[in-house]
């Protein structure tokens, strides 16, 4: 199974669009992205009793890498971590990419059937066609 | 005895503070931050009160491990991992542990609760965080029970040297958060973190006096 990916953000739309995005660019492919975004009411904001439960449907057991905005994003990332399973609490990363060019990194490598660590690396590599053609 | 009971008790007199305090929560906020730390914290609390009347009877750590759960889930903004990871690490230093109820056990959860806002937000004090007035209060716990002062008398000096704690963060610059993109023009406010956090204590003061 490809490793699994989730998108954490303050807003739903953010998420949605972000993941619309990268499945873009694969087209006929399967690709597990699960999103946890939005506050309990819809609203602004992050909970990280949903990001655990987006990574435990995102595990299939050969990891998962998630990637988030900013902010409480963060912090509640980390926090689900204390809420999952050990098992699978080993299984995940949490990607310091940005979160649009690190998705796209992410799911474009994973759908081709890399390994978690390999994933993370693209998308941690996300930035570089930017920064090259901006030369910055 | 710190029961179950007694330990609802502070999260119900944390949560009537909070309500009271939080258009000045959100006032504090709106100087150096963005204007929402009363809300979230009054929506979180007020959750978890709900949520602590809805549940059967639970030992001590089961209560705060409600408590830490629902503010997750409920407040939305960096205060919700902080105040959550506060409680879930307390909640686990009274898990297992001979006699939860002991006010040594209490000192003892606070500072695990301490040591996971420390791991949580990167933060170190004197950078106008919370930390500012939880660190001293717990410093005050343990040196107070140490010298053998009743748990009351223990709970007076961690409210009061949170309140100081509180107070030192207006001149100071803020290093983490939202309030650090503002550089220097984050002195000469309180930090809103440290005066939640000081509601906190002032609370366990007040709902576990004669506990001890």
């Amino acid at each position: 199974m490809p490793v699994g990916l989730v998108v954490v953000s303050h807003s739903r739309a953010l998420a949605d669009a972000a993941v619309e995005l990268a499945r873009g660019m694969l087209p006929g492919r399967e690709q597990v992205i699960e999103v946890a975004a939005g506050d309990v009411d819809g609203g602004l904001g992050t909970d990280a009793t949903a990001i655990a439960d987006a990574v435990t449907a995102a595990d299939s057991g050969d990891g998962v890498v998630v990637l988030m905005d900013l902010g409480s994003a963060v912090l509640s990332a980390e926090t689900a971590l204390e809420l999952l399973d050990d098992d699978v609490r080993e299984r995940v990363v949490l990607s310091p990419a940005p979160l649009v060019e690190g998705l796209v990194g992410a799911a474009v490598t994973a759908a081709a059937g890399a390994d978690r660590d390999r994933v993370a690396a693209e998308a941690l590599r996300g930035l570089a066609p930017k920064q090259a053609h901006l030369g910055g | 005895m710190v029961d179950a009971e007694a330990l609802t008790a502070w999260v119900r007199e944390f949560a009537r503070l909070v309500h009271e305090q939080r258009d000045e929560l959100t006032r504090l906020d709106s100087a150096i931050g963005d204007a929402d730390h009363g809300a979230n914290l009054d929506r979180g609390m007020t959750a978890a009160v709900a949520a602590l009347d809805a549940q059967s009877a639970a030992g001590p750590a089961a209560v705060l491990k409600t408590t830490a759960t629902t503010l997750i889930k409920t407040v939305g903004g960096a205060s919700g991992p902080l105040y959550g990871t506060f409680f879930l690490r307390a909640a686990g230093a009274l898990d297992g542990v001979p006699d939860p109820t002991d006010p040594a056990a209490l000192a003892r959860a606070v500072r695990a609760g301490l040591d996971g806002v420390v791991a949580r937000g990167k933060a170190e004090r004197g950078d106008k965080t919370m930390l500012d007035a939880l660190g001293p209060a717990c410093d005050a716990l343990d040196e107070a029970l140490a010298a053998g002062k009743p748990l009351d008398e223990a709970l007076g000096a961690a409210a009061q040297a949170a309140a100081d704690g509180r107070d030192a963060t207006e001149p100071l610059v803020a290093r983490k958060g939202r309030a650090s993109y503002l550089g220097e023009r984050s002195a000469g406010h309180v930090d809103p973190g440290a005066a939640s956090a000081t509601l906190l204590v002032q609370a366990a003061a007040t709902a576990l006096a004669g506990r001890g």
